[in-house]
């Protein structure tokens, strides 16, 4: 591959993004409402998938606490626009102030996810697998207990009347972000040593992989993305509740890390697509939607126990299976 | 491979399942691309209703009766000829509970299926998610047993088409809190509430804030989580504060529990609560140990006006079991949105908001109700004990 | 210093309900290394099938020692069964798999328990099956003795759940450690593939393990629900997940270790709730966890195997 100048690189960042605003203007524009919110559930969950994959699948650390990560990034950047709410900075009008306010907040329910992130990260210089995974879990269960316990928080209730501030194209952005740094990560030296983890922790460190540190900043960048995402969710529903952040939660993110093959960004998308959508269709079978949607779990992990992609991504796959057909005709 | 075989094959009948699923949302999709108001309008065909309710997950059992109170009530609209000479058709969309998915439910059954009401629902944070969307996409929503004042209110403003026909947890808390200190004549109150639920929390902060306001004191305020499956750290630390009474506004399977265990502990002082508790299940699981106990309520089941002892004759006709307070207020929510519609001069979403604003004296099952000005229900509440496993009538409390 | 002693008793008898969950959690996974996220749901099926056995028997109007034994025998022998259904279909086939893959299929099954028992009953069947989500009242087994001692309140079923969770606990100890049962259980535990090598029938053994952790939920669901007579699908949601807790903190895989975890736990909570904030119950438990895993990463009874380069 050739190494691309200087600006043919920083167009190369740019160019998800370029690529999709007009794509995400143009489906805000046209798409009825209901189709909306479900994309819009739809790309919040993409972006939880893709980010704990970084921790789950890059690093191979077992975490099941992402649902209260989100719920700090939620709650940080509700109270901020709630607060800043008919508040223009320097003087802009509202159209220009209010993005730019939502924008500051995201960035701040990021940066406290991403401390609450390094918090819970630490003991998984100590711990491993099932050990670390209850950890999590206690974490992400105690950030809920102390939302319910605190009144400025709104205890069970949560804070209602939030700002309308997500749209379509704010989280189509969030998920290509997301995915745009799961991709590149994957791709660094970073990426590698957290790779190298997974595969053999004791041969990594041996090769003079600074694992602890490694492990720690997969549990910083995952969380930091997922406050992204209860930012952004908890923006467009107009209300924040700590029953939205429950265990559950979490363990619906792992299935669909899971499902999508540990380490694929790619399967994580889709696995995320899959699982959303299935559940919205079954919907209208009332009752039986959650036992269709177990069944489907069931089915799909059974017929694809490495995931749907395994360990690799779309591009590496569709060769294969092209060759295959070859064959077969 | 052997063994995947089956699977494959079941796989196949899942992703038919989906793909006929697919079908009727894109046929949806095409409906939708139509204007989105005024919906429905116009026309002949069956008017649409659509209830937003938690049919699966930890809340399903108020769900599921809160759906077939609102069942019978559309059936036996339907039989006396429906609204304006159009049947009536109820369409429930799944929210687990949770309120994320109550909004994406509400906002299907809005702008895809263009119902002409909605309903939903019992928790208040579901239908504080759902609230915006009433008000956006200008459909009346009634809910029949959220109870948190924030529910109808936008900031300081009233939400216009937002309406409930419950109490709310003022009334309701300080109702109990009157009859605690004027009636009982308690002097020492304990308060046991469930931390992970809005109604518990509402309703306990406002019968301390009044008991304490009428010159009373509270002892201990402890809290535990719904579906725990022990509370007798807390009934411990209670009973050693010797209250007169315990408030315990939870619904009907924790308060069972609990009554049982406090009494294992030899507490023998009354519990008292809310319209949680309205469930033959108290009874059946509490057993004895909530004999003598108070619950403030909509209605006592024991009341001869007809149309409550028709209401739970038919429910008991259906569906084989009593109705609970969930049930009685799905169908009240259900009847008072049918009873607008009626009398609106359109079926357009404005007309009716103005008819459910001026919802009179209705004579529901859980009490005449009249739309105030918050759009809350004003209506009268009763105080029921407990004795010999039934609910009785001891006082009706006048907002 | 009543209130302590109550304490006490009170932190004995739910502590009881978390050992006797957990023992299933922590044999299964002392075999498979696999966290059973059904086994909450298995106690929970346990428990629907005493309630209909019960009422079958008619126990609620005359309780007698035999229709009790029909029913804990009863319940066994369907979680026995549902144990083994649930390992041969949705774990055997992703046995050589990486250990994420069974636990999504685990949820998966938890799911399936969870909401098919929320279903409305279908007609025309002579029990209401499933039982759908509205609480139920669970027969008592067997009368309910009150003793007070001292002004501490004490029952016979938190007497008789303790005596069974040790009883368990030293049985479980002696089939692991002194049958042939057992050592084939450690030698799989250890390395199925050369345990298969030598001759140890892997899978009848894995088969054997669930169908014993299975068995175990059910006496503890009958035992909890005899004296906490509100059955409801969820059940097993909060339980299984502080019984898992209680494994991981007395070490998993060990046996006393989940005796002990789960008697830890009980009594944490119940000190927290009782003497400090309620409302904060769960989460210092949860952090008290914690705590004890930063110190003593394996657990109270785990032990740390050297790591194999």
């Amino acid at each position: 591959m050739p190494v691309p100048s200087l600006p043919g690189a920083a167009l190369r960042s740019l160019l998800p993004f370029l690529v999709g605003a007009p794509i995400l203007v143009a489906v805000q524009a046209l798409a009825p409402p209901e189709q909306a919110i479900i994309l819009v559930n739809l790309g919040v969950n993409v972006i939880l998938a893709v980010s704990l994959n970084v921790v789950n699948g890059f690093t191979g650390q077992f975490s099941l606490g992402h649902a209260g990560f989100m719920a700090v990034g939620a709650y940080t950047s509700a109270k901020i626009t709630v607060a800043m709410a008919g508040f223009d900075i320097a003087g802009l009008p509202p159209s220009l102030s209010d993005p730019l306010v939502f924008a500051l907040a995201l960035a701040a329910g990021m940066a406290m996810a991403a401390l609450a992130g390094f918090v819970v990260g630490l003991p998984s210089l100590r711990l491993r697998g099932d050990y670390l995974a209850i950890v999590t879990l206690g974490f992400g269960e105690i950030i809920r207990v102390v939302i319910e316990n605190t009144r400025f928080l709104g205890q069970a209730t949560g804070i209602p009347g939030l700002p309308p501030r997500t749209n379509l194209v704010w989280v189509g952005m969030g998920a290509i972000g997301t995915i745009a740094m799961a991709r590149r990560l994957g791709g660094s030296s970073h990426g590698r040593a957290m790779l190298s983890i997974r595969e053999d922790e004791i041969a990594a460190e041996a090769m003079g992989v600074d694992t602890t540190g490694y492990k720690v900043r997969a549990f910083v960048i995952a969380a930091a993305f997922a406050g992204l995402a209860g930012g952004l969710l908890v923006h467009y529903i107009l209300l924040v509740s700590p029953r939205m952040f429950t265990f559950v939660r979490s363990m619906e993110v792992v299935a669909m890390v899971v499902l999508g093959g540990m380490g694929s960004v790619t399967g994580s998308v889709l696995a995320a697509t899959v699982l959303t959508v299935a559940l919205e269709w079954l919907r209208e079978v009332e009752g039986w939607r959650m036992v269709m949607y177990a069944l489907l779990l069931i089915v799909l992990m059974l017929t694809r126990p490495e995931g749907i992609f395994g360990t690799r991504e779309i591009w590496d796959l569709w060769p294969r299976l092209f060759k295959r057909r070859a064959k077969a005709a | 491979m052997r063994t995947s075989t089956p699977f494959a094959v079941l796989a196949l009948a899942l992703a038919a399942l989906g793909c006929q699923k697919k079908q009727g949302a894109e046929g949806g999709e095409a409906a939708a691309s139509a204007a989105l108001t005024p919906n429905a309008g116009s026309g002949t065909g069956k008017i649409l209703i659509g209830h937003v309710a938690s049919l699966t997950g930890d809340k399903a059992t108020f769900g599921q009766s809160t759906d077939r109170g609102v069942r019978l009530a559309v059936t036996e609209a339907n039989a006396a000829g429906g609204v304006k000479g159009r049947q009536l058709e109820v369409k429930t969309l799944d929210n687990q509970g949770k309120a994320e998915e109550s909004a994406i439910a509400a906002t299907r059954l809005v702008s895809q299926d263009r119902v002409t009401v909605l309903l939903g629902e019992v928790a208040s944070t579901n239908s504080l998610a759902m609230a915006p969307i009433a008000d956006r996409y200008q459909v009346p929503m009634v809910s029949p047993s959220s109870t948190n004042p924030k529910v109808t209110k936008d900031g300081a403003r009233t939400r216009p088409y937002v309406f409930r026909v419950c109490f709310i947890d003022p009334f309701q808390g300080t109702v109990m809190a009157k009859f605690a200190r004027e009636t009982l004549k308690l002097d020492k109150v304990a308060v046991l509430r469930d931390v992970g639920s809005d109604y518990s929390m509402g309703l306990a902060d406002y019968f301390i804030e009044k008991f304490k306001a009428l010159g009373g004191t509270i002892v201990d305020d402890q809290s535990f989580k719904a579906g725990d499956p022990d509370f007798k750290a807390q009934l411990t630390a209670i009973k050693n504060r010797s209250p007169q009474a315990v408030y315990v506004p939870a619904y009907y399977g924790d308060v069972a529990l609990i009554a049982r265990q406090a009494r294992e502990l030899g507490m023998k002082q009354p519990l008292m609560g809310g319209d949680g508790w309205d469930s033959a299940k108290l009874f059946e699981i509490g057993g004895k140990a909530v004999d003598g106990c108070y619950f403030s309520n909509h209605y006592s089941h024991e009341d001869p006006e007809p149309r409550i002892q028709s209401f739970v004759k038919k429910y008991a006709q259906t569906y084989g079991e009593v109705p609970d307070g969930l049930a009685a207020q799905g169908y009240d929510a259900a009847k008072v949105a049918i009873a607008a519609m009626k009398a609106a001069k359109d079926l357009s979403g404005a007309a009716i908001k103005d008819a459910l604003a001026a919802t009179k004296d209705y004579p529901g099952v859980t009490g005449v109700i009249t739309i105030d000005s918050d759009h809350n229900a004003v209506k009268p509440a009763v105080v029921l004990e407990v004795k010999n496993g039934a609910a009785h009538f001891v006082a009706t409390v006048k907002p | 210093m009543t209130q302590f002693l109550q304490h006490l008793v009170n932190g004995l008898s739910l502590g009881t309900i978390y050992a006797l969950i957990a023992l299933g959690y922590t044999m299964v996974y002392g075999v498979l290394k696999l966290i059973n996220f059904a086994h909450g749901d298995v106690y929970m099926v346990g428990a629907y099938s005493g309630f209909y056995l019960a009422n079958a028997l008619g126990v609620e109007k005359e309780p007698t020692l035999v229709k009790a034994g029909i029913v804990f025998v009863g319940s066994m022998a369907i979680c026995g069964a549902l144990g083994y259904v649930i390992e041969r279909f949705a774990y055997r086939p992703l046995r050589h798999r990486a250990r994420l893959t069974a636990l999504i299929t685990a949820i998966g099954v938890s799911f399936l328990l969870e909401y098919g028992f929320q279903l409305p009953s279908w007609p025309g069947l002579p029990i209401p099956f499933p039982p759908g989500p509205t609480p139920r009242f669970f027969p008592t087994p067997f009368a309910r003795v009150e003793w007070n001692v001292l002004g501490v309140s004490l029952s016979n079923y938190d007497v008789i759940s303790l005596l069974v969770a040790v009883a368990f606990m030293v049985a479980l100890q002696l089939i692991v450690y002194r049958t042939r049962f057992g050592t084939a259980m450690r030698a799989v535990s250890f390395d199925p593939q050369v345990a298969g090598l030598m001759g140890i029938p892997v899978n009848r053994i894995i088969s054997g393990t669930f169908v014993l952790g299975s068995m175990l939920a059910a006496v503890a669901a009958l035992l909890v629900a005899g004296s906490r007579p509100r059955i409801d699908p969820l059940m097993g949601l909060m339980p299984g997940l502080k019984a898992f807790v209680a494994a991981v903190f007395g070490g998993i895989g060990n046996v006393p270790g989940a005796m002990v975890g789960g008697l830890a736990l009980g009594l944490a909570e119940e000190y927290v709730a009782g003497y400090t904030v309620s409302s904060y119950r769960d989460a210092i438990a949860f952090a008290m966890l914690i705590l004890v895993l930063l110190v003593k990463p394996e657990g109270l009874f785990g032990r740390s195997r050297a790591e194999k380069v």
